[in-house]
């Protein structure tokens, strides 16, 4: 049984049966940050607290990723199996829009303002093996 | 102190796998010396970019030795904007009479492949497949298409014109039409943009001699004035490229910025200007930045576009070069390479692209990583 590692640690909840991404609230403006930072993107305070981003938004724009990317992205593909993925801005109501690949990856498949919600899943193999998980949102 | 700009020139853009970046940037600055009858050493000071090209100071290697200061700028695509804005200042404050801004660049082929460590992003951004510039641009015009219910023929038909401008431009990279049909139909790279809406990364360089306006005539029977210069990065709430994640709420982005500060600088509005260069790094781009640069409102361009206005023979003639689209964008050149068109426009020396019944006004606009702008407002 291999391990299951995260892509990056603090990025979302790990492990966990309901996970959710982490974000930054700026505890003098309010605004929303995705990923955590230590400092408010809107004012620049440093007084910033983690909280849990809501699982479930809308979807606020998408396209489709035609050909393998070079590094750094760094997947299991080969320019043989590589397969057109989905990447889109989901607006998690309250929070923030946040930038994602999407399960969907056709155009039929997508359309602006469709629920979507949070999965995560594995991403690729690292090198002992293991199971690299990260994020990803799918159509509700 | 007014700035006028009395020299210009361009090494053809493209690919030249006899040249250099450095060297194809010296070219270019050897050009523009001449078509201001000055010698190298009579610079007094120099500005310049490259992204990939190595040092832009190096050009003192490639053109004497004589001591000037010579400071490189480093902006994204708004590099050459940069470096101009940065000369026109220098020469504002009464600093330098008379200086020379460089851009030239050589890239590898293939899309850009940033790292984001350099932006403050965790790696994880880059090898899950989301640090793509593409991806960005093809995420903005979708939701723009949207918004302003714009349709796909649109983009395919700022592609035909870029390369219909580009094939009338002897210094273009692409020298080609292509037919509507087969760009729309070309291979998909990120929906709604097919191959034929995305520049490339290319090389090529531009220089201009810059001075003080009182001077001008000493060297150029025609110099072109600098109206207005601005440059501005984004503030919290627009939507850029490089961003797991934006506001909920959206402002206007750098480019209405820059915009408005130029246009206020030079004492004009976009309904005066004859000729103009905007950022096409896609069609969509060029659509979009119609309205941000206050050519148009918003869903607009549609209806515009159609009527055959942003055509050279147009009431609203755009990138009368061929653009990014036909020119392809080294980074550290092309903002000056819109420039160097706009005076050619504005010279009416353009020849089979040229603007007809002599423009007096132009503008140029370029936009970059991470968010940020460079607008110039150019007079006859």
């Amino acid at each position: 049984m291999s391990t299951q590692l995260p892509i990056a640690e603090g990025l979302f909840t790990w492990p966990s049966e309901n996970p959710a991404l982490l974000g930054s609230r700026c505890q003098s403006c309010g605004i929303a940050d995705f990923p955590v930072k230590k400092s408010c993107m809107a004012c620049g305070s440093e007084d910033v607290t983690t909280e849990e981003l809501p699982r479930r938004g809308k979807l606020w724009t998408w396209t489709i990723q035609g050909f393998m990317p070079k590094r750094p992205y760094k997947s299991d593909e080969t320019m043989e199996t590589f397969r057109p993925y989905g990447v889109g801005y989901v607006e998690l109501p309250g929070a923030i829009c946040v930038e994602s690949r999407l399960v969907e990856n056709t155009p039929e498949q997508l359309k602006i303002g469709m629920e979507m919600e949070l999965v995560v899943d594995t991403f690729r193999h690292d090198e002992d093996g293991n199971e690299v998980v990260s994020f990803a949102f799918k159509a509700v | 102190m007014d700035v006028a700009i009395v020299g210009i020139g361009i090494h053809p853009f493209g690919r030249t796998p006899e040249r250099t970046g450095l060297q194809q940037g010296a070219y270019a600055a050897r050009l523009a010396l001449k078509d201001a009858g000055v010698e190298w050493k009579d610079m007094q000071f120099g500005f310049g970019g490259s992204a990939s090209a190595g040092s832009a100071d190096a050009l003192v290697n490639e053109l004497g030795l004589t001591g000037l200061p010579f400071i490189n700028v480093a902006n994204g695509c708004a590099t050459g904007g940069s470096s101009l804005l940065s000369a026109y200042n220098a020469i504002k404050s009464g600093e330098y009479d008379i200086g020379l801004v460089s851009g030239f660049d050589k890239h590898d082929r293939g899309a850009f492949n940033a790292d984001p460590k350099e932006l403050g992003i965790g790696e994880w951004y880059g090898e899950t497949g989301m640090m793509m510039t593409t991806q960005f641009f093809a995420m903005k015009i979708q939701r723009y298409m949207d918004m302003y219910n714009i349709s796909k023929d649109t983009l395919a038909k700022v592609a035909e014109k870029a390369f219909i401008n580009g094939s009338k431009n002897p210094n273009a990279w692409r020298r080609d039409p292509i037919a509507l049909e087969e760009i729309a139909n070309a291979l998909m790279i990120s929906d709604p943009l097919t191959k034929y809406m995305f520049c490339a990364p290319g090389e090529g360089g531009v220089g201009l001699v810059l001075c003080r306006a009182d001077k001008a005539k000493q060297y150029n029977d025609n110099p072109i004035y600098l109206k207005g210069a601005a440059f501005r990065s984004r503030r919290y709430g627009s939507f850029e490229v490089f961003a797991p994640s934006q506001a909920l709420e959206q402002v206007d982005g750098p480019t209405v910025d820059a915009s408005k500060a130029a246009f206020e600088m030079a004492g004009v509005g976009p309904k005066d200007i004859d000729v103009l260069q905007l950022q096409d790094t896609e069609s969509g781009a060029e659509i979009m930045h119609m309205a941000e640069n206050g050519f148009c409102e918003h869903g607009e361009q549609e209806q515009l576009i159609n009527s055959g206005a942003t055509q050279i023979n147009g009431s609203m003639p755009i990138n009368t070069d061929g653009g990014c689209l036909a020119n392809g964008e080294p980074i550290g050149a092309t903002g000056l390479r819109q420039v160097y068109e706009t005076c050619l426009q504005l010279r009416h020396q353009a020849g089979d692209h040229q603007v007809p019944n002599e423009p007096q006004l132009g503008y140029t606009h370029v936009y970059g990583a991470p968010g940020i702008s460079a607008v110039t407002v150019l007079q006859r």
